[in-house]
């Protein structure tokens, strides 16, 4: 497929992977912000074809790992009111949260159905007028247009029967909180390519200088990380700070701008708990006032669950990329995709899940022949 | 869901008042929604997250991208010298 198997070409691959070795003097290691880029790192064996100088950190990008285990649980109670129809991304359904998950709350009798657009959530609220329709808006700044737009679609169409129960997350603040935290081991960053597409990048050279660590926006094919790893390298060899954008075929420095124009329609920045890290400051989006009538946590009483998380689950470490799955004591044993104990195992983004699925695998058979 | 998938836009068409496309994955079709891409044309390709369009791509970066790639490779083997001796 065009723009896709070009950028998995083995020789190039091989060649990319050279021309890091020929650049790195010492040992440099580097975050992969986005999980989507960790399991495609896994996944091709980039890992084991970089210099052994180059450890890569695995960042908090996964979406369904950091929406707090509350608004899981808030969620998981909405979804299993009588009247709702509750509409999700798929990856959320297997998320657990305290005790139980969104399957179990489907298997006992809750309407809860998986969506692949928001515009599909907003579609069956007009099609079930008799129904409230509920959808989990969670995610990134690439999913932040999609869900915007299916309040705003609801707003013209009139609809008083569709609401959001909101969990976004942005992806700067993260970066400040990671590479201002006092266990930081980051020195430099592979920024998530599709985030940049959507908000561009102009917000990352101001935290690369304050904090001295280069960046390259990166994409998500082999020969885009590799591609991604080279400039950062050549950055931090040369002493150098400044952000590349290794991804241009898909990202330019503004970004999307019908996108951030209805983004900000709709949302305001809020301060968000993570999941397994805490609140950071200014990290969320919540809908503006104008919208507080889609907002499902102000038409629902959802304000007194408790929540409880797994005491043995160390997600939050693996998340600021201090540990790595393989060193938690349930990994593959108490804690597996079939029955996780914390949402890193859970997800197509997990870091867990990526070491599940392709630690066992010949990871670079699939470049060489891919 | 950060991963999106590129494909090429082989239709065009409203829903609502929603600019909407049909996008081919190598064989798949889906339904996007085209409201972010709007000077989006039959045969470019586009970045689709959760249903939704969000990035053009640009041929000429992706092959500029490839193009210095392919260039050391080139230069290493006419000069019959060995992959990575050569610094870029």
């Amino acid at each position: 497929m065009k723009y896709v198997a070009e950028f998995r070409d083995a020789e190039l691959v091989k060649r990319s992977a050279e021309l890091i070795r020929a650049e790195v003097s010492r040992p440099w290691t580097l975050m992969e912000i986005c999980g989507g880029q960790t399991h495609a790192i896994l996944r091709y064996g980039i890992d084991e074809l970089l210099p052994e100088e180059i450890e890569l950190v695995h960042g908090p990008g996964c979406p369904v790992c950091v929406t707090p285990l509350e608004q899981i649980d808030k969620a998981l109670a909405l979804a299993a009111l009588p009247n709702v129809i509750f509409t999700s991304y798929g990856d959320m359904l297997r998320v657990p949260g305290s005790g139980r998950d969104l399957f179990s709350v489907r298997a006992a009798g809750g309407d809860v159905r998986v969506v692949y657009s928001p515009l599909d959530a907003v579609r069956i609220a007009s099609e079930n007028p008799d129904k409230e329709v509920v959808f989990f808006a969670i995610g990134f700044e690439t999913t932040a247009p999609a869900n915007a737009m299916s309040v705003y679609q609801a707003a013209r169409l009139g609809l008083k029967n569709f609401s959001v129960l909101v969990s976004h997350v942005r992806v700067p603040p993260a970066m400040h909180a990671i590479l201002g935290g006092e266990h930081n081991r980051v020195q430099g960053f592979l920024a998530a390519g599709h985030v940049c597409a959507v908000m561009g990048y102009w917000e990352y050279p101001s935290i690369a200088e304050r904090y001295h660590t280069p960046m390259a926006v990166t994409g998500f094919e082999p020969l885009d990380l590799l591609r991604g790893v080279l400039d950062v390298v050549k950055l931090l060899e040369a002493g150098e700070v400044g952000v590349v954008n290794s991804y241009a075929r898909a990202v330019t420095f503004e970004g999307n701008r019908p996108a951030q124009d209805l983004i900000n329609k709709v949302f305001q920045v809020c301060d968000r708990k993570w999941r397994g890290i805490g609140n950071i400051p200014m990290s969320g989006w919540e809908l503006r006032p104008e919208y507080a009538a889609f907002d499902a946590e102000r038409r629902f009483d959802v304000s007194a669950i408790q929540s409880e998380e797994s005491p043995v689950c160390i997600a939050g470490k693996i998340l600021q990329g201090q540990l790595k799955p393989p060193q938690c004591p349930a990994f593959g044993t108490l804690c597996t995709p079939q029955h996780p104990l914390g949402a890193t195992m859970v997800s197509s983004e997990g870091a867990c899940a990526a070491y599940y699925h392709y630690n066992k695998a010949d990871l670079l058979s699939e470049v060489k022949h891919g | 869901m950060c991963l999106g998938v590129p494909g090429k836009l082989v239709e065009l068409y409203k829903s609502g008042d929603l600019l909407m496309g049909k996008v081919d994955f190598g064989g798949i079709s889906r339904e996007a929604c085209l409201e972010y891409i709007p000077e989006a044309k039959l045969g470019d390709y586009v970045v689709v997250h959760v249903g939704f369009a969000i990035s053009l791509l640009s041929e000429e970066e992706a092959a500029a991208t490839l193009a210095v790639l392919r260039e050391v490779s080139d230069i290493e083997a006419e000069l019959d010298v060995r992959p990575g001796e050569l610094q870029t």
